[in-house]
């Protein structure tokens, strides 16, 4: 399988001389195409750091970033905009849905960006929601939606341009449990049906549960990696825990 | 102390915030000490005692004004800092969150309103004073005075009166903010960032049938102003009617066209779906959906400034094209013949014998030989008996005409009578239209409206008279247009020509010489009236009459005056005015992009350029600035027929150019601000 997206030694680093923060401290790993990773870790461990890094929100102070081959950390001005529009899906934990927009044109929008026919994005804004079952909320607005289809809003927003990855922080923290296991369950659905590579950043392992591999980080640097494999859910579950309780462990041995 | 510093973090801090309000509050300052040191830069002109006499006036008129205009101001003050007060909530709940008490935030927020207060003042009246430096050549320029010498000039009594306006303004301000902290609660404070807008879709078919109605509606009240004003508008009350239809109309008009403008985009799929098109349109739709009431207002305030400020300009641009007209000799002289019942009255035997000289032997007897200093002149005389008065002239038609018009018409006053070769000897030398007349013909000259329409209907009935023991018939069925007497508008009440023979010596009234002087310096010619003037020192003027002098050089000063009375006074209102709205609607674009910066970010991780963001806006603003102008526009063309109607006693050949005035004065400031605005707001939405 071809790498979709390749961390090369990045570093990203904070404050002056004086006060040096290392957020991300030569970090390496790669994603192929098609896969849906998970990034764990606590609080200021460098994992939304990374994330702005790599939707280019932010930019590294050493090492590469290669999305589909292309050197992201060499692009500028509107070629950032443009990378982000062709290349890129977000999804937010707030959702960041345009509450002034129904659910159809917030999706619709992001292709209108991309000066796509208004023939053409009525065909694939239908197409998604169908797939999605969001078509009874198209002509609402958000204030008129649940959680769990706002969000469902925002993950068809993101894929509708048919981007590389999917970049999604923290897409559960605003939503219940029964919403959480619905978006879950539609990632996986776009992942395995649809083949749509998903990075996501979460600090719920049970949310990292659907993921097909966990990488978790610590001070900006690698900590552990895990894969699914052919494990059931409940076991990847388990294994995950393992790994945040050696995590959360080691960090009250610091104290 | 550290609520000072705090306060003056504030203000650096939020400088850009303030930077609408600043700009306003300076302007504002300039604005009021420009025109009230109006006064002061008229002492240095050079001109006559008359013109000061009209400068008096019209800075009396100017500092009444002044009043009117504080209160807007005020008010407008009043509206933006609690705008931007309502901004700052969550600052204000940090404060207290972190056991800062109200007293202390009050104090915070008195010290920012003085520092505010202190700096717009300042750099407000060093603006004025310069742009007051302007004003006066301004001011010269109006009273047609030389600029010989150039003073600087400062108006001590203007920044007395500048800074006890601002300074109570300001005091209102710090007792708003101070109730308006009291009466926070901690978590109003809190919760205020996070709220979601809810959208209401308006039903399309109300929607167009309320335009439909309101455009009717508006169309009528169009319709009472300028067509059927005759029928429509009788009394003077009855101008609110169209006014009132007019406000409530266009209060309806902005409610349906911001719900009827995004359904018919929307129907047009490719231009809705094309680029940020459809998050510009959602934007501004919801933006006018929440300021219908304001956008109406600020409508109808840029309404009332173009009509002002056009009018008054126009009405300055006749008065002085109507003198070409109506003063067309340079100089007319007149003496009334006294009878003996005038000898009660202050005149002595001898005067009232002298009267009936004329004018030419009066001056003669001073040892004045008027001829001498005049190219070419007419003389002439007007009679009038005291047994044929106005009333009698109406004939048959007086218990119609007075059952028909207000009671003022003095229908006593004796009536003027002028023979037809006297008549003609003044037409020609005014160049107005010369009659010939039958032996038992009349015809009655006259050039004021409303005199005309009530003669006019004697005429017409064909009404003889009996003048001299004579019965003449009507020439014509309506009066004709001229008048003797120069003055500075129509108010040639009525002169009825009669034939040369029917005349009786015995009932001249008024002897007049018309002429032109010999000398084309305005200097010279005021030199001479001054002159005939002084007669009256000399002992002979106990025993003689001294002729009345109406000069073309008078009546230009007096018309001068009125012509800048009313563009000081159209320009200081018509500005604040236009300052007020348009600062009103930049405060709100302004707030709207900060309550806005996440939807821009969200566009921006969506992956649009910075181009199309600042397009998207551009436009926004554009389209919110532009909406409520059109329709003022709209209204205007229609508000400026119906002003140079009622002011047409002046004519009104010269509205172009007061239009175009207008459009500039409009376009600096409402561009300007609007510029301001966008750069704001494109700063407020950047990414930092």
């Amino acid at each position: 399988m071809s790498s979709i997206l390749k961390i090369d030694k990045v570093e990203k680093y904070y404050g002056s001389k004086s006060s040096l923060t290392k957020a991300l401290n030569n970090l390496s790993f790669e994603v192929d195409k098609g896969e849906f990773v998970a990034i764990m870790g606590a609080s200021g461990s460098g994992k939304t750091t990374l994330l702005n890094c790599i939707s280019t929100i932010d930019k590294v102070t050493s090492g590469h970033i290669f999305v589909g081959g292309e050197d992201i950390t060499k692009l500028r001005g509107n070629d950032l905009n443009k990378f982000r529009r062709e290349k890129l899906g977000f999804i937010f934990q707030d959702f960041n849905l345009l509450d002034t927009l129904t659910a159809y044109e917030n999706i619709s929008l992001a292709l209108s960006i991309q000066n796509k026919s208004a023939k053409e994005i009525e065909k694939r804004v239908n197409d998604i929601a169908n797939k999605l079952g969001i078509k009874e909320v198209l002509n609402k607005y958000p204030y008129q939606m649940s959680g769990g289809q706002k969000q469902r809003v925002a993950s068809a927003r993101a894929i509708i341009t048919a981007p590389q990855i999917v970049l999604a922080d923290e897409p559960t923290g605003a939503l219940d449990s029964k919403s959480s296991k619905m978006l879950l369950e539609s990632f996986e659905y776009l992942n395995e049906k649809l083949n749509t590579t998903i990075l996501m950043v979460t600090h719920d392992s049970f949310c990292a549960s659907y993921a097909s591999r966990v990488i978790f980080i610590k001070d900006g640097k690698l900590f552990n990696e895990i894969v699914k494999g052919n494990s059931s859910r409940k076991d990847f579950f388990d294994k995950i825990i393992d790994v945040v309780t050696l995590l959360g462990g080691e960090e009250n041995d610091n104290y | 102390m550290t609520t000072i510093k705090l306060s003056f973090r504030n203000i650096k801090k939020s400088f850009k915030d303030y930077a609408i309000y600043f700009f306003t509050l300076i302007l504002g300052v300039a604005i009021f000490y420009v025109f009230n040191s109006i006064e002061s830069q008229t002492v240095l002109l050079d001109v006559t005692q008359s013109t000061y006499d009209i400068i008096d006036m019209m800075t009396n008129m100017l500092s009444g004004a002044s009043v009117f205009v504080a209160f807007i101001l005020g008010f407008l003050i009043i509206y933006a800092s609690r705008f931007l007060m309502k901004r700052r909530n969550k600052e204000f709940g940090i404060y207290m969150l972190l056991g800062m008490g109200k007293r202390k935030i009050s104090m915070i927020l008195f010290f920012e309103t003085i520092l505010i207060g202190i700096i717009s003042l300042a750099v407000g009246l060093g603006l004025g004073i310069a742009l007051s430096q302007l004003m006066s050549m301004l001011v010269a320029n109006m009273f047609e005075a030389d600029m010989t010498r150039y003073e600087f000039i400062f108006s001590s009594s203007a920044c007395i009166k500048t800074l006890i306006y601002f300074g109570i303004m300001y005091v209102i301000v710090m007792l708003f903010n101070a109730i308006n902290v009291g009466k926070c609660k901690l978590i109003d404070l809190i919760q205020t960032s996070k709220k979601s807008e809810t959208v209401k879709m308006k039903n399309p078919m109300i929607c167009t049938i309320v335009f439909i109605v309101s455009a009717i509606a508006l169309g009528y009240a169009y319709y009472m102003v300028t067509g059927g004003i005759n029928e429509t508008i009788k009394t003077a009350e009855d101008i609110f009617k169209p006014i009132i239809i007019g406000g409530i109309s266009t209060f309806f008009i902005f409610w349906s066209l911001s719900g009827l403008i995004l359904k018919i985009v929307m129907s047009m799929k490719n231009l809705y779906v094309k680029g940020l098109n459809t998050f510009t349109l959602r934007q501004v739709s919801s933006k006018i959906n929440t300021t219908v009431f304001s956008m109406t207002i600020i409508s109808l305030m840029l309404f009332v400034t173009i009509c002002v400020l056009s009018s008054a300009l126009s009405l300055k641009n006749s008065i002085s094209t109507n003198l070409d007209e109506l003063a067309p000799a340079d100089i007319q002289l007149s003496i009334a013949v006294k009878d003996d019942d005038e000898l009660n009255q202050g005149y002595t035997k001898k005067q009232i014998e002298n009267s009936k000289l004329g004018v030419r032997k009066t001056l003669e007897a001073f040892n004045f030989d008027i001829d001498a200093y005049l190219k070419e002149s007419v003389e002439y005389n007007s009679y009038r008996m005291d047994d044929f008065t106005f009333g009698d002239s109406l004939g048959d038609s007086l218990e119609y005409i007075k059952n028909n018009s207000t009671s003022m018409i003095p229908y006593n006053m004796p009536e003027e009578i002028m023979t037809i070769s006297d008549y003609n000897k003044v037409a020609k030398f005014y160049g107005n239209e010369e009659y010939t007349l039958n032996k038992d013909e009349y015809i009655i000259i006259a050039d004021y409206d409303s005199m005309v329409a009530i003669r006019n209907v004697a005429l017409e009935a064909n009404q003889e008279l009996t003048i001299f023991g004579h019965t003449l018939k009507p020439k014509y069925s309506e009066c004709q247009y001229g008048f003797t007497e120069m003055a500075g508008n129509h108010i040639n009440s009525g002169i009825i020509i009669v034939p040369d023979e029917i005349v009786n010596e015995q009932y001249i009234s008024f002897n007049s010489i018309v002429g032109n002087y010999n000398t084309d310096s305005l200097d010279k010619q005021r030199e001479i009236q001054e002159q005939i003037r002084k007669l009256v020192n000399n002992p002979l003027a106990s025993e003689y009459c001294l002729p009345t002098i109406n000069s073309r050089v008078d009546i230009s000063e007096a018309s001068i005056g009125l012509g800048a009375l009313v563009t000081f006074l159209g320009l200081y209102l018509g500005v604040v005015f236009l300052i007020a709205s348009v600062a009103i609607l930049a405060l709100k674009e302004l707030t709207e992009s900060t309550d806005n910066k996440e939807r821009y970010k969200m566009l921006r991780k969506l992956g649009a350029d910075e181009k199309m963001i600042n397009k998207s806006l551009f436009r926004q603003i554009a389209i919110f600035f532009m909406f409520p102008l059109i329709v003022a526009i709209i209204h205007s063309i229609f508000g400026i027929t119906f002003c140079s109607y009622i002011i047409s006693t002046f004519g009104n050949e010269q509205l172009l150019p007061s239009i175009i005035m207008t459009a500039i004065f409009i376009v600096i400031i409402y561009g300007g601000y609007f510029l301001i605005t966008y750069l704001c707001s494109k700063n407020i939405i950047k990414e930092r």
